[in-house]
């Protein structure tokens, strides 16, 4: 494969990926090339697909066509160089664990099978905790946690996976300003040691500020590249305003089909 | 020679329904917190079809003896059918999870029932011992019983033990187990597979009805002790063992009560108990910390009453003759809240006993030194809360005095160190906002000016309460039962 980013090793690059739930198309014939090193917004309207390409990047949801290559290979061979942060709302925070405890989980794709948590871990973990600025909370359950502590306890849970590339879907949903603010910390902190990060993100306003690269996608990937350059109001008009209205209506004429009547 | 208590029959059974009860506590932590609790009760009624079925079959074979283990194959294939049934409905239809498993329950359990009649029609037929797998028939429990029953017990537990890290990550958050390569799809596999394990041998003593409740209530009780997954996962294997042996033996002992039912309503009175008094969220401490809230607030709204009573009275809040302030009508009181006369007198006489009061007679009130160093606490807090929402909200008196109100009681030290950051804290108690009510008690200027200057003397910290608890000045913020 070939693209922009020659003779650096590219952390993302998808040709040609179709996604499809029940027939419905939720990303289409997306081609991606994100630059190593950069913390890059992914943005869109609500339904444009920006959840399902994290996962399918993470190969959760299979592809219908097209690939994708994490730093050159396949995301099962690229795993532990990838971390994962989900919505915090994809959990029961009613669990019965500390905010250690959960940090903690991220170090078991390295720790394998069976293996207990040592000392080492506990180590990385609190450091983790303490880049978030949650340390203090440590031994805390964490059904007692604030929506912007939960957030910063994945956070920190995905900085102990020390990986290369981190994946993260909507980590700035409903959270306070303090926490807003260690978030971004954490992502500039991740640029400086030369490791790209995948947000997903909804305040446009804070999309130039936050990030150095932008995709923008609805189903399609409508432009991607730095941000200075696509960020422009005729970028975000096809993204969320000009509707692919055929896109639409075979969409869902596809989908009155598939229900049978 | 050592004497065993009990016979030997009942020894059996004892040490089998505990080793079941132990392995269903341990097992259903994980049931429970991967939220497939009802997926086990479908799946155990699901094996009725399979003990008939195999009951059948050995009948035409010509079998004399019932052999309890080719039942149990009978019932795990029939078992494991209905789990994929399950899967099946929800996957590939639009039935909803619960739609599926009420489906599969009914429609298993309906078979079984009908496979059940005709077997008791047969000519030889002996369905006796069948009916022992609907409601649980200890009685027929025999040391192979026991023995298989151990082993399955003592896998599961094993499994439990070797994979806990795997099977917790799993519960909390799959989709980021999947990210980190985990078998997801298998290690959910290998829980269901646990759980039929144990469904399956404890059939014959606690019956397929009931199983699921050993399953559950343990798991469930034990949450309500520790918000440890470790300890829950010990304490869950506990009272099932407990419920197990205590509803064997008293299935054994009272006629004709099936040790599944004897077994759950041992459960059940572990859970209540647990439901009540439970350190992790049982009712009785949170009621005991509504409780202890509520009579805190009482205690500092009466005391800020008074010191503002005394203010409006320009008596200025402080020691008259070193000993107590001026004195106030208490019915002024009355008018400043909504509360009832009985609760404003239940408060009175309590700062009374701590001696932070002094009532000479039923007319007039009056702070001690340590009422008064209190009730500037408490009206400091009250101020300063009102400084800050009237500097951030721009809001009326009264709007502003309602906030700090609903709030107040609910600032601890933290709190206080923020407001007292926000406005120097060597502010002492800053002058209210608004017009406050008063006795009608008004003292010459001269006599307040007199009380101004014994205010300036500092509080006396040797006067504090030596009892500690049940004091009025608890620590702030300590009393909800739920907190760590």
């Amino acid at each position: 494969m070939t693209g922009p980013y020659q003779g650096e090793e590219v952390p993302i690059r998808i040709r040609d990926l179709t996604v499809a739930y029940h027939r419905k198309p939720v990303l289409w014939e997306v081609n991606l090339d994100l630059p190593p090193g950069s913390l890059v917004g992914l943005v869109g309207p609500n339904g444009a697909g920006k959840s399902t390409l994290l996962k399918a990047i993470l190969g959760m949801v299979p592809a219908v066509a097209g690939t994708i290559q994490i730093f050159g290979g396949s995301y099962a061979q690229q795993r532990q160089r990838v971390a994962y942060v989900p919505q915090r709302e994809s959990v029961d925070w009613d669990f019965p664990a500390t905010v250690l405890d959960v940090v903690l989980m991220g170090t078991y794709g390295k720790l394998g099978w069976c293996r207990p948590v040592g000392l080492k871990q506990r180590e990385q973990a609190k450091a983790a905790l303490r880049q978030v600025g949650i340390d203090g909370f440590m031994d805390r359950q964490i059904s007692q946690l604030s929506g912007g502590q939960q957030q910063r306890t994945f956070l920190a849970r995905a900085l102990v996976q020390e990986a290369d590339l981190y994946l993260m879907d909507e980590p700035f949903a409903a959270v306070d300003a303090a926490t807003e603010r260690a978030i971004v910390d954490v992502l500039r902190g991740l640029k400086d040691q030369g490791k790209t990060a995948v947000v997903v993100h909804h305040d446009l306003h804070t999309v130039p500020e936050y990030f150095n690269h932008l995709v923008l996608l609805n189903v399609l990937a409508v432009a991607s590249g730095p941000m200075e350059s696509t960020f422009t109001p005729e970028n975000l008009q096809r993204t969320y305003g000009g509707r692919l209205t055929v896109l639409d209506e075979v969409t869902e004429a596809m989908r009155r089909r598939g229900a049978g009547n | 020679m050592f004497q065993w208590p009990l016979d030997y029959n009942l020894r059996v059974v004892l040490a089998g329904t505990s080793m079941l009860g132990a392995a269903c506590g341990m097992i259903g932590v994980f049931l429970l917190l991967r939220k497939r609790a009802l997926v086990g009760d479908a799946i155990s009624h699901a094996t009725l079809p399979g003990v008939c079925l195999a009951y059948l079959v050995g009948n035409a074979l010509g079998w004399e003896e019932k052999s309890l283990i080719w039942l149990l194959v009978g019932a795990a294939i029939s078992g494991t059918i209905g789990a994929i049934a399950i899967v099946f409905l929800r996957e590939w239809t639009r039935l909803k999870e619960d739609a599926s498993l009420g489906i599969i329950l009914s429609i298993f359990f309906g078979i079984g029932t009908a496979l059940l009649r005709m077997i008791q029609t047969l000519p030889h037929g002996n369905a006796a011992g069948l009916e022992g797998f609907i409601y649980g028939k200890t009685a027929l429990m025999v040391s192979e019983d026991a023995m298989l029953i151990g082993l399955i017990a003592l896998a599961t537990c094993s499994i439990v033990a070797i994979l806990q890290k795997e099977f917790a990550l799993l519960c909390f958050d799959a989709s980021f187990a999947r990210s980190q390569g985990w078998p997801v799809l298998a290690l959910d596999l290998l829980l269901m597979a646990c759980v039929v394990s144990v469904v399956i041998v404890g059939l014959q003593a606690v019956g397929l009805i009931l199983v699921i409740a050993l399953l559950i209530i343990p798991a469930s009780a034990s949450r309500l002790w520790t918000h440890r997954l470790n300890s829950m996962i010990w304490l869950s294997a506990f009272l099932g063992a407990i419920s197990g042996v205590a509803g064997a033996y008293a299935s054994s002992r009272i006629d004709r009560l099936p040790s599944g039912a004897a077994i759950v309503l041992v459960a059940l009175l572990l859970f209540l108990v647990s439901l009540v008094w439970g350190k992790a969220g049982g009712i009785w401490w949170r009621f005991r910390g509504a409780v202890i809230d509520r009579d805190r607030a009482d205690v500092e709204h009466v005391l800020r009453g008074v010191y503002e009573l005394l203010e409006a009275a320009n008596a200025n809040p402080s020691l008259a003759g070193m000993t107590r302030s001026q004195d106030v009508d208490p019915k002024a009181l009355d008018k400043l809240r909504h509360w009832s006369h009985r609760r404003l007198n239940q408060t009175i006489n309590r700062l009374r006993n701590e001696e932070a009061i002094i009532g000479d007679n039923r007319d007039r009130i009056a702070l001690t030194a340590r009422g008064l160093r209190l009730a500037k606490e408490s009206v400091r807090r009250h101020r300063l809360l009102e400084l800050y929402f009237q500097r951030q909200a721009e809001l009326t008196g009264e709007a502003v005095d309602r906030g700090a109100d609903l709030i107040e009681h609910d600032v601890d030290d933290q709190i206080m160190a923020l407001l007292e950051s926000e406005f120097g804290s060597d502010l002492g108690v800053p002058e209210s906002f608004h017009p406050l009510p008063s006795d009608g008690l008004k003292l010459p200027a001269g006599l307040s000016q007199v009380a101004m200057e014994s205010n300036a003397q500092s509080p006396n910290s040797s006067e504090r309460n030596p009892n500690g608890t049940g004091s009025i000045e608890m620590e702030r913020g300590r009393s909800r039962g739920d907190s760590q």
